[in-house]
């Protein structure tokens, strides 16, 4: 294949990229899009396969075929519940393989290139290493974290943020000693373990809310090591999709802050919850009331004789595994003629869009699922909210009280229903730390206990109810006509 | 005497006509030519007795319904011999057809009247009743909700009169409806079409399959579909998509092509069926003219259409108002009084939607209008004189603004334009410091990055873009298939495992597609999985 043919081929690939994240932009034409990122990707594949570029078949088909069917295996297994864990992991992937391009790049003797273009090329290296770095040491941390095998509190080290500036300034440094010499390799190395060890220390830092902001920072991240790899091996194709998948997870990580109403540096910077003491000395609202609490069968009756529910599922949900009850407990009062919907928070969870995963896994219709700017107004009219497993996107605080560390945070306005159910395990805080007034509200009832049980338990109930309610739901429908 | 006795005790009750316990209510005999119906009967009676009201009644009210005066007597009424006692006498006078001007004269100053009213096209009543000081409920004005449905008197007649279309074609077809195999030979089954599938054409759909003919049904609303077939019809269907409902579950006027269409399927329909029975009304518009005399031409001798809207003005152009009549061998049953023939039934149903009223109006004991109930806001038209028709739209329940509510949204307001301001002057000097950067990347840089700067600046524009589009619902799957191409650093790899094999170039090549790979085949394959799971 020549050259241009090649060229060509990229082309084509980076169309079919872009057109498989514009089919994104809804439910139907998903799948469509996911095609056409494979397509991209086979074409890429076999353009630069047989390019003249590349004449070790063997070696390349020993590496593709074990890593297509690792990748194949762990997609197949992964639980939908655990799909934060998988993206973690793989973006570690993506900034790994980009620190092992850079490196490769940098030993590969290209006596090419002269003056500016050298040195260009070198700034490249040394830039694509670093973001690799990165993203590969703090994905692993954020995939430990997401997995519970490291505490999602926050690690807040002393002089953190002097450290973070430390680690900067020593991989700049190295950078100037990099450029100034022939054989750069040692400062390269040297950066490159600094830089791991600065995406450890980045993540580590960063509680388990802000999980949502991680996730898609690093997403960015492994997009932008792409593109610099791009740049420094001349490839069009790796510069446009990097692009794209840094632009696309910028997107994500504004829209995450915009969620929590924070700046994306006090994200990264980490440490959130840690002003919650200090607030509370200075005299935060401390909720006054006492929290109702209820049983399954009078939550069940409720939900029976409501007109319309709003189910609000949080982080709690997917760590109960309720979803399938959920599910059926949907199907249950839509079949009585209730009208049931979701209201999903954008940081509910623990990366963008984790709860429409699991509940389409669940096989909740997509159209009843809606988002907080969308069902936010229609609280008021609503019967019966169900919180399940939620906290901080459904504190009230965060609108009425300005001293509060959320303050000012969009959130899921559910005690303007006539009842909130709130589906807890017990009364205390929520990663943000904060104390929620919701559950002292005169119109909240507190169901405490696991959330997977008492959702099969009230969806028992509410199964009994439904043969014994049959006749009466029959009489109504007459009425109608 | 008596009369002389009951103004005092009225005249001395009026100032505090609110909070007084009414007590008695009047049903008047209907005076208009052939009205048989009465607006109570004695089994209502009865019913509005254990409301606490006492119940008087003209003598002869209910005779032309079959219920004699003894019957009344029986259930506890007590008889007036004429209208102008039972005016004076009564606190709330039932009627069912709007009162003829000579029966307002009647009327006492102050009265309370319920019965149709028909306030759009009767005009000049209502002024009357008006300047009686007239409290005035009409049956025809009760809003057409959910919880109205036991005081519809409208519903309530059309069923009647649907009923009755049926059994009067019937009376005038000379078949059979249903089919038989007889020894005598075989009888084909009549074919019904009925037109407009509401309260009337629905009574009229059941009523003729049970008689056993074949019944097509034809209506504006594909909503009513399912309620057509639910009762054995066949609902007929225009190869063409527009939606006839109107408001409060009416049919709305439609489409040039739309009318064009249906004209076409109804030219074809009267050619094959027997019996054509027409309900099509639109609220406060002539009746549309749907069966021409084209058509009824068309139709085999000894047809029959019942035409349901005659009284305004007829579905079919060779209706005659009021008569039954052949029209080249076609009969046309243009009556206006069906639910007047079958008086026992409508008074009986009617009498019953007067009883839920004064029921939600509280009874004798709490009897009181109650301008918050959307019911009764909706019937009255007249209070205490004051013109109070037509009612106000009924208010949507919007959601008044609570304090939480509107706080966020104060601070909010101000907030806009320091951000605005604070926004231009940023952005003013990012696009300083991004020309800056150009300028300096111009000077500096060799031509062989700047080509390859474009790709990229112009790429993240392009992500930019496409990624605002992206449903957050799927903001998972976004991530997982960027994690999928963003392995397209493979490439990358590629490139540099074609050295010696132990060249480290090659090593770090090599597990840097290996890892790549995970990537890809993973990322698109879990992405294809979670996507195979949204459905509607």
């Amino acid at each position: 294949m020549t050259n241009n043919l090649v060229t060509v081929a990229y082309i084509a690939a980076s169309a079919l990229f872009i057109l498989s994240l514009g089919g994104l932009s809804n439910q139907e034409s998903a799948r469509r899009g996911n095609l056409y990122g494979i397509a991209g990707m086979a074409i890429a594949f076999v353009a630069t396969a047989l390019s003249p570029q590349v004449t070790a078949y063997g070696t390349l088909i020993a590496v593709i075929v074990p890593g297509a069917i690792i990748g194949s295996i762990v997609a197949a297994r992964v639980a939908m519940t655990s799909m934060p864990e998988l993206v973690a992991i793989l973006h570690s992937f993506v900034g790994l393989a980009a620190v092992l391009v850079g490196v490769a790049s940098y030993l590969k003797p290209e006596s090419s290139l002269v003056g500016a273009e050298a040195t260009i090329h070198q700034l490249e290296i040394y830039l694509g290493v670093f973001i690799g770095a990165v993203t590969f040491t703090g994905s692993i941390i954020a995939f430990g974290k997401l997995r519970g095998s490291i505490s999602s509190k926050p690690l807040l080290l002393p002089a953190r943020h002097l450290l973070n500036i430390a680690m900067l300034v020593a991989c700049i440094g190295l950078g100037v000693q990099f450029m100034g010499t022939a054989d750069g390799l040692q400062p390269l190395l040297m950066m490159t373990a600094i830089a791991c060890v600065l995406g450890v220390h980045l993540v580590m830092a960063i509680g388990g809310a802000d999980m949502p902001v991680v996730i898609s920072m690093l997403n960015s991240y492994s997009g932008w090591a792409a593109a610099a790899a791009g740049f420094m091996l001349s490839n069009d194709l790796l510069i446009i999709t990097g692009a794209l998948v840094g632009s696309s997870g910028a997107i994500l990580s504004y829209i995450m802050c915009k969620a929590m109403n924070r700046s994306f540096i006090s994200v990264i910077l980490g440490g959130f919850g840690e002003g919650t003491n200090a607030s509370a000395a200075k005299g935060e609202q401390q909720p006054s009331g006492k929290a109702t609490a209820t049983n399954v069968e009078e939550t069940a009756e409720l939900l029976s004789n409501a007109s319309s529910v709003i189910i609000v599922p949080g982080y709690g949900m997917a760590v109960a595994q309720a979803q399938h009850a959920v599910s059926d407990i949907t199907k249950i009062l839509r079949d009585r003629g209730i009208q049931v919907r979701f209201g999903i928070h954008p940081v509910a969870g623990r990366m963008p869009g984790h709860m429409n995963v699991l509940l389409a896994e669940a096989k909740v219709p997509y159209d009843i699922v809606l988002e907080m700017d969308e069902i936010n107004e229609d609280f008021s009219e609503t019967d019966v909210v169900l919180v399940i497993g939620a906290n901080d996107t459904v504190n009230p605080s965060a609108l009425e009280d300005p001293d509060s560390p959320i303050a000012g945070m969009p959130v899921m306005e559910v005690w303007k229903a006539n009842t909130v159910v709130v589906m807890k395990r017990s009364l205390a805080s929520g990663y943000a730390g904060v104390d929620n007034p919701l559950f002292y509200k005169d119109n909240t009832l507190m169901l405490f206990g696991d959330a997977k049980q008492n959702v099969s338990s009230i969806l028992s109930k509410l199964s009994e109810l439904m043969s014994a309610g049959s006749s009466v739901t029959k009489e109504k429908e007459l009425a109608k006509v | 005497m008596t009369v002389t006795v009951a103004r005092e005790v009225e005249s001395s009750e009026q100032p505090i006509q609110e909070q007084k316990c009414l007590r008695k209510i009047g049903i008047l005999k209907e005076v208009y030519p052939n009205e048989c119906r009465v607006a109570a009967t004695p089994d209502t009676v009865k019913k509005l007795q254990k409301l606490g009201f006492e119940v008087l009644i003209e003598a002869g009210a209910g005779e032309a319904a079959n219920f004699s005066d003894d019957a009344y007597r029986l259930a506890g009424c007590k008889i007036v011999p004429d209208a102008r006692a039972l005016w004076t006498e009564a606190d709330i006078v039932l009627k069912v057809r709007p009162p003829e001007l000579g029966e307002v004269e009647l009327m006492p100053e102050g009265g309370t009247l319920i019965s149709f009213i028909w306030p759009a096209q009767n005009q000049e009543l209502l002024e009357k009743l008006a300047q009686r000081n007239a409290t005035v409920l009409a049956m025809d004005a009760v809003p057409r909700i959910s919880r109205a449905q036991k005081m519809d008197a409208l519903s309530s007649m059309a069923n009647i009169a649907g009923y009755r279309a049926v059994v009067e074609a019937a009376n005038q077809f000379g078949r059979f409806f249903t089919g038989q195999i007889t020894a005598a030979g075989k009888v084909h089954p009549a074919k019904v079409l009925v037109i407009g599938a509401g309260v009337a054409g629905l009574a009229a759909i059941g009523a003729a399959r049970s008689l056993g003919a074949i019944v097509r049904a034809f209506d504006t609303r594909p909503v009513v579909k399912e309620q057509v077939e639910s009762l054995g019809a066949e609902f007929l269907e225009l190869s063409f998509a527009e939606d006839g409902s109107g408001e409060g579950g009416y049919a709305k006027t439609m489409s040039k092509e739309f009318i064009e269409a249906e004209m076409a399927l109804f030219a074809e329909q009267a050619k094959e069926v027997d019996i054509i029975i027409t309900t099509a009304l639109i609220p406060g518009k002539p009746a549309p003219k749907l069966i021409t005399k084209e058509m009824v031409e068309s139709m085999q001798e000894g047809s029959v259409i019942v035409d349901l809207a005659a009284e305004q003005g007829g579905n079919c152009e060779v209706t005659k108002p009021g008569e039954i009549y052949r029209y080249r061998g076609v009969t046309i049953v243009g009556l206006t009084d069906l639910p007047s023939r079958m008086a026992a039934q409508s008074s009986q149903l009617y009498g019953t939607n007067l009883w839920h009223l004064l029921k939600d109006m509280g009874g004798a004991e709490d009897y009181k209008i109650d301008y918050e109930d959307e019911v009764v806001r909706g019937a009255l038209v007249l209070h205490e004189g004051k013109v109070t028709w037509p009612p106000p739209k009924p208010s949507n329940p919007a959601p008044t603004p609570s304090p939480s509510a509107s706080k966020p949204a104060a601070t909010k307001a101000m907030a806009p334009e320091e951000a605005q301001q604070a926004g231009g002057n940023k952005g003013l000097l990012w696009l300083v410091l991004a020309g800056l950067a150009l300028v300096g990347i111009g000077i500096g840089a060799p031509s062989s990055f700047l080509s390859h700067f474009i790709v990229f600046v112009l790429a993240c524009f392009v992500g930019w873009q496409v990624i605002w589009n992206v449903s957050p619902a799927l903001h998972t799957p976004l991530m997982s298939v960027t994690n999928a191409i963003s392995g397209i650093i493979i490439i990358g790899g590629m490139l540099q495992i074609s050295g010696p094999l132990n060249s480290p170039t090659t090593i770090l090549g090599a597990i840097a597609i290996l890892v790549g790979t995970i990537n890809i085949s993973g990322g698109f394959l879990v992405t294809q999985r979670m996507l195979k799971m949204f459905q509607k």
